[in-house]
């Protein structure tokens, strides 16, 4: 069972990287394991931008500045907000396994690469696809404000900037927020359809 | 079981079909539950799904239709025994062979003659089959779709699902055809268009979308080529890269090993001619280029759309956040540089893009009677046993070895630094396969992607030079 998912208000980690594809949320050899351990894959996440090639801190990278470099708990840096085409490239569940287990539970973009956004739903992280527009003004505000709180309310799917109150709707189909609010997962609802998949097989 | 979309009725998409055909149910306001028929697992994004069967106490619903095989960990050093240096990766090959035992899934194993990357070996077996759903966990799994099939890459979380059920969940996606029509000029490949098409669609140009590839360049287009064009299909966004099944993929498939035979054949070629789309079908959007528009390709940036055709200079106004910018100073180049001539230090000649038999003779026809760079370490390292043993009947390997180089064994190699074939921080690859990202070939290692022909003629020179300068380059 994993944790419900309802309303979510943080303060967010802006990673303002256009095309950030999967290589880079998580490199190559880190994939080399059959673990599940979320600390491993947490402590992966972004790796070879928050360290240099030496292993030490990359004191520049967004990441490693205070305050995004606060380890994500209940109303802080929960949220990430993404440069445009965020998990592109690779297949890598991994990708998303970093981002769940880092902490974050909400990524905001305006574009998420297909087969991550499925990756990111089934590991209970929430893609919320906004304008561009909307994705500008959120970067415009946590760079005036770092501390900028979003309001991620999946009930009526709204995203809401609380620095100027401006909101947006977003999209999710309502069996995969039925899901989500209820610890579902797909393959439970699969192994529940065995007559139905019986039946077109037959046919 | 069909389902018409009504706002296409009378005119179906070839994905229409082949979706349409594969629907168990569709979820009111949610997905479709689509049935897969067939699956292939790689050591890499499987060890956690069938993790996840265990703890469910579940069996595989249909090992027959699942096929596994380990890729991207194995050495492409000349070795007898192959050994996996790398604890974590031999962990993981063992894990897949267990697991294969445990669930009773074929397992073609490292180092067998049935071996090599998923996405060369399913289409030269006769796996991948016209009007089937393919799903494996891994990006290019697109590549089958140049046979005709609904081939898409999914997530470890779907692999366990597609092991329980044999189904996955999906909304369904738009649909969008490339036209490409025209006649190539010497020295373009199907590499080549690929890289063009990204550069005019972007990396996410294709989001959301399922694209068919039709026109007169396709039509003429070699099996090996459509493979090399499908497989590209992710990086610009789309999971699937569809092509009509035609007279070329009936020759490329008829007596393969796991392909239908004698009436079933027929029957198969029977339904298979059924699998185009309708002449009044309706894409959500359509492009059309021309093949006289397109010459030899890099790239020069971090991903694969930032490319040029190689006597272009790097363009001067990019603007990206995080993107250009960032790529061109990671990559050591400037805007307004032309690229010809930059010296570089290794060459991949193979991966799930360009590691075919037809990838070798044409690498072979450039590097033919001249000699390997010295400056250049060259890692030519074919996509299967079998496309090994077909460079050896052929003779291929004699031809590269009298240039200088030597044949390795098959694997995905250089493609991703996950085994030994690794490229130094700051050297400069030349390289075949479809990815240049940062770190993607090593931490800190610089890649350029290219055709084979591209790749052979700098491998030569140990500069790049476009291909069509060299008197010998075929094609
Ligand atoms: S060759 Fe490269 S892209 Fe292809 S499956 Fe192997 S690692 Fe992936």
């Amino acid at each position: 069972m994993h944790d419900v998912f309802h309303i979510i208000e943080s303060t967010c980690i802006p990673i303002a990287i256009d095309n950030c594809n999967t290589d880079l949320i998580i490199p190559a050899r880190y994939l080399a394991t059959t673990t599940r351990d979320a600390h491993f894959f947490g402590d992966a996440f972004m790796h070879d931008l928050r360290f240099n090639a030496e292993g030490r801190v990359a004191h520049d990278f967004v990441m490693n500045r205070v305050p995004y470099s606060e380890p994500p708990r209940k109303g802080i840096n929960e949220i990430i907000v993404a440069g445009k085409n965020w998990g592109s490239g690779s297949s890598r569940e991994h990708a998303a396994w970093a981002i769940a287990g880092y902490g974050v539970r909400v990524v905001i973009s305006s574009s998420v690469a297909d087969i991550h956004r499925n990756n990111l739903l089934n590991c209970f992280v929430l893609p919320v696809i906004v304008s561009p527009a909307f994705q500008m003004e959120l970067f415009a505000s946590i760079s005036a404000d770092p501390l900028t709180r979003v309001r991620v309310d999946l009930p009526n799917q709204v995203v809401t900037n609380l620095t100027n109150m401006h909101f947006e709707s977003f999209p999710i189909n309502a069996y995969k927020k039925y899901c989500l609010m209820n610890g579902l997962d797909d393959i439970d609802f699969l192994l529940e359809s065995k007559d139905k998949i019986e039946a077109y097989e037959k046919h | 079981m069909s389902t018409l979309n009504p706002a296409k009725e009378g005119g179906r998409t070839l994905f229409d079909k082949i979706w349409n055909a594969h629907v168990v149910q569709d979820i009111p306001d949610g997905p479709t539950q689509l049935y897969i028929d067939r699956m292939y697992c790689h050591e890499v994004t499987s060890p956690q799904a069938f993790d996840t069967l265990r703890d469910k106490n579940i069996r595989v619903l249909r090992p027959q239709q699942v096929f596994a095989m380990p890729d991207h960990n194995i050495p492409s050093e000349l070795a007898d025994p192959l050994i996996i240096a790398d604890p974590k990766g031999r962990e993981q090959v063992e894990t897949l062979k267990r697991n294969c035992e445990e669930f009773g899934i074929t397992y073609f194993d490292m180092g067998s003659k049935d071996n090599g990357i998923i996405h060369v070996v399913g289409p030269e077996k006769g796996l991948s089959l016209p009007g089937m759903t393919i799903v494996c966990g891994d990006s290019h799994t697109s590549t089958h779709g140049a046979l005709g099939a609904l081939a898409m890459g999914i997530g470890t979380s779907e692999v366990a699902q597609v092991l329980a059920s044999q189904c996955i969940l999906q909304q369904k996606p738009k649909t969008m055809r490339i036209n490409i029509e025209g006649t190539l000029s010497r020295g373009t490949t199907a590499k080549d268009v690929a890289l063009y098409i990204m550069a005019q669609m972007t990396t996410s140009g294709a989001t959301g979308y399922a694209v068919e590839y039709a026109g007169s360049t396709i039509r003429s287009m070699s099996m090996e080529g459509r493979l090399t064009l499908s497989n590209l299909s992710i990086e610009m966004g789309s999971r699937a890269g569809i092509i009509a099944p035609d007279e070329i993929t009936l020759s490329y498939l008829r007596g393969r090993e796991f392909a239908p035979k004698g009436e079933a054949w027929d029957r198969a070629v029977t339904y298979w001619k059924t699998l185009k789309s309708d002449p009044d079908a309706v894409f959500d959007k359509e492009v059309t280029f021309r093949a006289e528009d397109i010459a030899p390709r890099i790239t020069y940036g971090t991903n694969p759309g930032e490319g040029i055709a190689i006597d272009e200079t790097i363009p001067e106004s990019l603007s990206l956040v995080g993107g250009a910018d960032d790529s061109l100073s990671y990559m050591g180049f400037s805007p307004g540089q032309c690229l010809l001539g930059t010296p570089i230090d290794y060459i991949f000649l193979g991966a799930c893009t360009n590691g075919r038999i037809e990838d070798f003779r044409a690498f072979a026809s450039v590097v033919k009677g001249r000699r390997k760079a010295p400056n250049v370490i060259a890692w030519l390292v074919p996509g299967s046993w079998a496309v090994r043993q077909q460079i050896i009947n052929e003779g291929i390997d004699k031809i590269l070895e009298q240039a200088g180089f030597e044949l390795r064994l098959p694997s995905c190699s250089a493609c991703l630094a996950m085994n030994d074939d690794k490229v130094p921080a700051g050297k400069l690859c030349l390289s075949t396969s479809n990815r240049n990202f940062i770190g993607r070939q090593g931490p800190g290692a610089r890649t350029i992607l290219a055709s084979p022909l591209t790749v052979a003629a700098a491998a030569v020179t140990g500069v790049i030079t476009d291909p069509r300068t060299l008197v010998n380059c075929e094609l």
